[in-house]
């Protein structure tokens, strides 16, 4: 096919910007190199503008966070008829919650940690602080504390004790005003990416220190050499398989198309455990996807320009 | 029905992605440089929807450009050759006799040959450090403490000392215990760092009897003192302070720059040295990046020469001083009980404490998503301290921002008390 013309949509005012902008930087790199024409847009009062008075053949969005990923900007290209990579409007504004997303899956037997829901207004207003311990009764711990909405690792708090509940609850309300908590499955943490319905290696994430205290947090992602990525995975080969099958399950299951990674534990059983999905994955140096990508023998830019042709297929 | 990629299955041994081809040849030094979650938020602090208070940067937007241009267009009309030329370490003769003048407003008597200019104070800061700064040394500095000069520091691994500070700038029965507490364990700070105008972040001066007794202190204890004074002549009365280095011309080594007082952008900042010092940090400057540039220096010494540049400092400073108000207003109307401010002498900074139970930095994602940004205080301390402070600045946004900023600020740590309340954390931190 010849050139295309595309808009990378990157940037926006969630709190990841930062690394949105470094993937759509890199993603119009690369699709520039491929001949295509690109043109990178910030989210901001004229995107319509732009977007309709001179229309790409299709836009590749880069965003991550809040109206990014949560449907916000997929309803717009909709009414703008311009095709864009990632789901549908509805099906973002479903897979972008973590709450939901487990939801669906634990009502389609879809393996997700146990978790429970708590709003900062249901500490606040209803005196939910109380039952804490009763969450961890049901729970046990370890336990993982993550906003309901939102990713980059930003706001996630580890809770080994019961006595460190309570601030990993209060550090993820700063975050957004649902938290979940979850339980938390111990062993190799695998990402499987899925690009226009093929599976790619897995990806297992290995941080550096090794420490109890060391997580796969904001530092560990996006600091070059914090964390080895072992792709293809060094499990076994059931094991990897039993995580993909489930991992497209859930892709499937959450109406995703494109482009998807899903990341999940896998325990001592080698059973997958999955945490959540992500419609627009990072693409960043360190980023997940494109080390599936690369140990499937994919660089980057062929990596890009697959994912930007599959809405027009 | 699942696809699976086909080298999903292959006898390929795992392999390590390739995230950095440099990663192991970075020197140690460079171990320390991660990503930062609070760099990757301030990317949408400067988003227009954003109120910024996080900044430190002057209004240059009230300059006449027009004059500027002009200026500009003189230096290449009448000096082309000159400016687009290497340049001496030490500076531009012209440049450097201008700004001799520039010191004399504040009562300082040098000649020009004491001067090394600098790309701006920051590079300053570096020389310095470079020059004084061995593994281990002491540094006594305000807590808090500009953070750029923690960072050029940082590099050379000192142990920075905070000295608390007050109204009346730095504490100085604090530091007397600190210099004393050094030498019974048979140390001796290298440097005493100090802003003593208008300090960033804390935005209060050093009084008078302060200045007095620090170089007293420095004398007794053979102490360097550096005195930075990037915002002196900001003062919101007019008012002219007395430069250490008056008072002690062989002990302290003095830095000044023209970004508040024109524009950040000509990068031009200035060394006032004893002699021993200025020609060893002409060897450094040298080594570094060969000479200033000759154009920003041509253009600086004529927008001195022509330019009635104490009339823009008064404009500047007005402007800054009105916007202050503003803030320390709304301040006062929006922050909750138990929030203090020591109201600003002048620059462009107001220094806030919050309530005790508030975490600033924890604090700052849910700011930014309240498109609102400040700077946690902790970044202005080498160690410890400033989880309750922040700073913010008024030089930038104008009144109308800074006070709208300023509620969403008020109604944000209203907020997040009311949560800690919520978990029964109402009087202490998290």
């Amino acid at each position: 096919m010849s050139g295309l013309r595309v808009a990378v949509i990157a940037g926006g005012l969630s709190l990841e910007r930062e690394v949105s902008l470094q993937s759509g930087t890199r993603i119009t790199g690369a699709l520039e190199g491929l001949g295509h024409d690109v043109r990178m847009l910030d989210v901001d009062p004229h995107l319509v503008d732009r977007l309709g008075d001179d229309p790409p053949d299709v836009a590749y969005l880069a965003l991550h966070g809040r109206t990014g990923e949560d449907g916000t900007v997929q309803s717009l290209l909709e009414l703008l008829g311009i095709p864009f990579t990632g789901p549908d409007a509805r099906a973002s504004s479903l897979a972008w919650d973590k709450a939901v997303t487990k939801a669906l899956w634990r009502q389609n037997d879809i393996p997700t940690p146990d978790w429970v829901s708590v709003s900062s207004e249901a500490v606040r207003d209803l005196g939910a602080a109380r039952l804490l311990p009763r969450v961890v009764d049901t729970l046990g711990v370890p336990l993982v504390v993550k906003p309901s909405q939102g990713g980059g690792s930003m706001g996630v708090g580890y809770v080994g004790s019961a006595d460190q509940l309570t601030d990993a609850l209060i550090g993820s309300f700063r975050y957004h005003g649902v938290a979940l908590i979850e339980r938390r499955v111990i062993g190799p943490e695998l990402a499987i990416s899925i690009v226009d319905g093929e599976v790619l290696p897995a990806v297992e994430i290995e941080i550096a220190g090794h420490g109890p205290d060391d997580h796969y947090d904001f530092s560990a992602r996006y600091t070059p050499g914090a964390t080895t990525l072992h792709a293809p995975a060094r499990l076994p080969a059931d094991v990897v398989d039993a995580a993909s099958t489930a991992a497209m399950a859930a892709y499937t299951d959450a109406g995703a198309r494109h482009v998807t990674r899903v990341d999940l534990m896998v325990d001592e059983d080698g059973r997958p455990w999955l945490l959540e999905l992500d419609t627009c994955p990072g693409m960043t140096e360190t980023s997940l996807l494109p080390a599936a990508a690369d140990a499937a023998g994919m660089d980057f830019a062929a990596l890009c320009d697959k994912i930007v042709h599959a809405p027009l297929a | 029905m699942v696809r699976i990629s086909a080298l999903c299955r292959s006898p390929m041994e795992p392999r390590l992605a390739a995230v950095d081809p440099h990663l192991k040849r970075y020197a140690t030094r460079a171990k320390g440089m991660t990503a930062s979650e609070i760099r990757a938020l301030f990317a949408v602090a400067s988003r227009p929807e954003v109120v910024s208070l996080a900044g430190g940067m002057p209004d240059v937007s009230v300059l006449d450009f027009s004059d500027v241009a002009e200026v500009a267009a003189e230096v290449f009309r009448d000096n082309g050759a000159m400016a687009l030329q290497y340049g001496g370490g030490q500076g531009n003769e012209a440049l450097r006799e201008a700004l001799t003048t520039v010191m004399e407003a504040e009562g300082i008597h040098a000649r020009a040959d004491d001067l090394v200019v600098t790309t701006g104070g920051q590079q300053a800061l570096d020389l310095l450090a470079r020059l004084f700064i061995d593994p281990g040394d002491v540094v006594v500095a305000e807590g808090p403490s500009y953070v750029g000069a923690l960072g050029a520091f940082s590099q050379y691994e000192p142990e920075v000392v905070h000295v608390p500070m007050d109204r009346d700038g730095m504490d100085t029965d604090a530091l007397a215990d600190v210099l004393d507490d050094l030498a019974a364990r048979g140390r001796r700070a290298k440097m005493i760092y100090t802003i003593p105008n208008h300090q960033n972040p804390a935005g209060v001066s050093l009084s008078q009897p302060r200045r007095e007794r620090i170089i007293e202190l420095a004398e007794q204890h053979d102490i360097m003192v550096i005195e930075d004074n990037p915002y002196g002549m900001l003062d919101f009365k007019h008012e002219r302070r007395t430069a250490l280095v008056s008072m002690a011309p062989d002990r302290v080594i003095y830095l000044c720059s023209l970004s508040k007082m024109f524009a950040p952008g000509m990068r031009t900042g200035w060394v006032l040295a004893p002699r021993s010092v200025r020609d060893k940090l002409v060897q450094l400057k040298e080594a570094s990046d060969l000479c200033q540039s000759n154009v920003t220096q041509a253009i600086a010494e004529a927008w001195l020469r022509t330019q009635p540049w104490e009339e823009q400092v008064v404009a500047f400073t007005e402007l800054y001083r009105d916007r202050c108000d503003a803030m320390l207003d709304e301040i006062e109307s929006a922050f909750p009980v138990g929030t203090s401010v020591s109201p600003p002498t002048g620059g462009m900074f107001a220094w806030v404490r919050v309530p005790d139970q508030i975490d600033a930095g924890a604090m700052l994602p849910r700011a930014i998503n309240a498109r609102v940004a400040y700077v946690p205080g902790r970044a202005f301390y080498a160690g410890e301290g400033g989880t309750s402070e922040m700073r913010l600045n008024f030089s930038y946004a104008d009144a109308d921002r800074i006070r709208e900023g300023i509620r969403r600020l008020g109604k944000l740590i209203r907020d997040e008390m009311a949560l800690l309340e919520a978990f029964g954390r109402g009087g202490r931190r998290a």
